[in-house]
């Protein structure tokens, strides 16, 4: 019995080896040491996850308005960038879920482009009902969640290389399916308006929402409220904070995983019909950079990449910063090529303070 | 309380055997816990302390063997079968989950849902309510030092996540309780603290397995003390019929018994 005093930085984890308790009374106190101010912030942050990307954009609101004026502000910008943000906002859903798991989605955009090439070709070559048309589409999505959610938890492949692997899978059966041909818009509006209703919009106080916009806000609060008032949230939390921990408190990590990837396979074919509405066409090229924007929001929304961390209505702030700052630079007559360089940043920044917040209160 | 050592066992376990590979961690192990009693485990690094009440919790299956609570057989394919039958476990790497608050944890895999649709149909936890049962068995246990229950587990001390997980097992345990080294890497105080608390819930009629290398805590607790060597069970003794050194010395072979079952 002669292992060494647990460190002050990991008093439980070490508990596997025998603590000689002689002298190790000391380290108590040091949970109790005076806190600057900057570790006071660190501990805000670390406590609510959501205050940092809120302040970024609470900053970046007003410095665009000082920068291009009523422009920026006008009710009509604003609701386009909600506009802009919405297919992130959809897809960012999913991915949080996935995320809150410790897992990541690289299949998310995939899935959406393959659930809308199938929405559409049942509606418009198959002559389906658009309802039903839907219905197929979003059975898609919730199929390729099980693939996922199956290869990870039967096969326990880690998520990054299954959904590398998928997506991969995924885009290819997309053109297969789509025999690389765009659905045209305008027989969309003719066979299957259904198909189109979320992109159209109700307009006051000068402002125009899409019912896709709408629905993102609905999906955000439903999926909220399951996070936050029902045990399974409560499960994916802790499946994806310690999963060791959670199966001994008698969870069935397994089933929460493979819940969360079809799950996230079904917001991703809803988010197929939001793209519908959108973009008006079904082409098999769209929305390709949706992944790895998803992930931004995430990200900068203050949910961690190591799991159990986070909020769901972080990742909304997530791409409406995203959102902001595109808009607000295109409106400045920035480059494109600098508004890419922006949300870089923005990413590298935000996982950074990720990493100090934990570390502060580890 | 006392324990009843004419009454029939709490919980048995004859024979039980687990492999990994090549290792056997359980070699024909038996245990016995009568009502009312702290049995403490002790054994060396690797003896086969954690598997063992791990068979017992339904953390991991035996290959052979088998387990009697209350006299009739029982089988656990996970810890939810376990606990379900009244058997609380604290487990040597503590199984709390640090980002949830002490109510989440306490009733984790166990909520309690709003009461009529809410709960019925829109699934709704009932926040409110295992607030409150988590406060009051937080403040039967003489817990509150923490102030705010709906603070993050990670956010306490060692001694306090210890706390938390005595209070969950506390909290459901009916029939047994677990305990796998709770005081290790404690201060004294908290240490204290814990064996307190171990006292505390046995005073309350609850049997406690309790498996320590701190000798000294083990002969203040223990009403009888199990001695595990080599994946079985080497001895059965008491604080009174031995001494610590004889103790260590049946722990590490130095010393043979021929009656075991001495205590029993
Ligand atoms: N999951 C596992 N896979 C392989 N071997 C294991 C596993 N768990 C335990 N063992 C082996 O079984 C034996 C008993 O381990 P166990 O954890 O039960 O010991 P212990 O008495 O609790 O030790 P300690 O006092 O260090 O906690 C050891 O040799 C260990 O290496
Ligand atoms: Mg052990």
């Amino acid at each position: 019995m002669s292992s060494a005093n647990p460190k002050p930085s990991a008093p439980v984890l070490d508990h596997d080896k025998v603590a000689d308790q002689a002298g190790s009374g000391s380290y108590v106190a040091n949970f109790e040491s005076k806190d600057s101010a900057l570790t006071r912030f660190q501990k805000f942050l670390h406590k609510y996850p959501v205050a940092a990307p809120t302040i970024v954009l609470v900053f970046a609101i007003i410095g665009f308005s000082l920068l291009v004026g009523d422009r920026f502000l006008h009710p009509f910008n604003l609701s386009l960038v909600l506009q802009q943000v919405t297919i992130i906002g959809v897809i960012g859903v999913a991915q949080t879920l996935i995320i809150l798991t410790a897992g990541i989605d690289l299949s998310v955009g995939a899935i959406m482009v393959l659930a809308s090439v199938v929405m559409g070709r049942m509606a418009i070559d198959h002559g389906l009902d658009a309802g039903f048309a839907l219905l197929i589409g979003i059975s898609v999505g919730a199929l390729a969640g099980l693939i996922n959610g199956t290869l990870i938890t039967r096969f326990k492949l880690p998520p990054f290389i299954a959904t590398l692997g998928s997506w991969n899978v995924f885009f290819a059966l997309n053109l297969w399916y789509s025999k690389s041909e765009t659905i045209r818009s305008q027989d969309i509006a003719n066979n299957a308006p259904l198909l189109q209703w979320l992109g159209e919009t109700i307009s006051f106080f000068g402002a125009r929402l899409t019912y896709g916009s709408l629905l993102m806000l609905a999906l955000f609060f439903l999926i909220w409220y399951a996070l936050n008032w029902t045990a399974w949230g409560r499960h994916v939390y802790a499946t994806g904070d310690d999963p060791a921990a959670a199966k001994l408190a008698g969870i069935r990590t397994d089933r929460i995983l493979l819940s969360v990837y079809v799950l996230a396979g079904v917001v991703c074919a809803i988010g197929a019909w939001v793209l519908i509405g959108r973009i008006g066409s079904v082409s098999p090229q769209a929305g390709y950079t949706t992944n790895l924007d998803s992930i931004t929001a995430v990200v900068i929304g203050g949910c961690s990449l190591f799991g159990g961390r986070g909020s769901i209505y972080g990742t909304l702030i997530g791409a409406l910063v995203v959102g902001v700052f595109r808009n607000g630079l295109a409106l400045a007559g920035v480059d494109v090529l600098w508004q890419e360089f922006t949300v870089g940043i923005l990413i590298i920044v935000a996982v950074g303070v990720d990493q100090w917040i934990r570390k502060g209160t580890a | 309380m006392t324990a009843h050592y004419d009454q029939q066992p709490v919980l048995q376990a004859r024979g039980l055997v687990k492999r990994y590979g090549s290792v056997t961690a359980i070699d024909h192990a038996d245990l016995t816990l009568y009502p009312g009693e702290i049995l403490a485990v002790i054994g060396d690094n690797g003896a086969g302390k954690s598997s063992l009440i791990k068979a017992l919790s339904g953390a991991l299956v035996p290959d052979e063997g088998e387990i009697l609570l209350d006299g009739q057989p029982v089988h656990f394919n996970s810890p939810m079968q376990a606990r379900e039958l009244g058997i609380e476990t604290v487990y040597q790497n503590l199984a709390v989950s640090p980002a949830l608050n002490i109510a989440d944890n306490l009733f984790l895999g166990r909520e309690l849902r709003k009461p009529g649709i809410l709960g019925s149909v829109f699934r709704m936890l009932d926040k409110k309510a295992m607030e409150e049962r988590a406060q009051a068995k937080m403040k039967e246990l003489g817990l509150m030092t923490i102030q705010n229950i709906s603070q993050a587990v990670e956010s306490l001390s060692g001694g306090q996540r210890q706390g938390v997980a005595v209070a969950r097992s506390a909290l459901f345990g009916s029939k047994v309780v677990i305990m796998d080294e709770p005081t290790a890497a404690l201060g004294v105080k908290e240490s204290r603290r814990v064996l307190n608390l171990i006292k505390e819930v046995r005073d309350r009629g609850l049997p406690i397995i309790l498996i320590s290398h701190n000798m000294p805590h083990v002969f203040e607790v223990a009403d009888r003390i199990h001695i595990h060597r080599l994946g079985k069970c080497a001895a059965t003794i008491t604080p009174e019929s031995h001494t610590m050194s004889e103790a260590v010395a049946i722990m590490t072979g130095a010393m043979e018994v021929d009656d075991s079952s001495a205590a029993a």
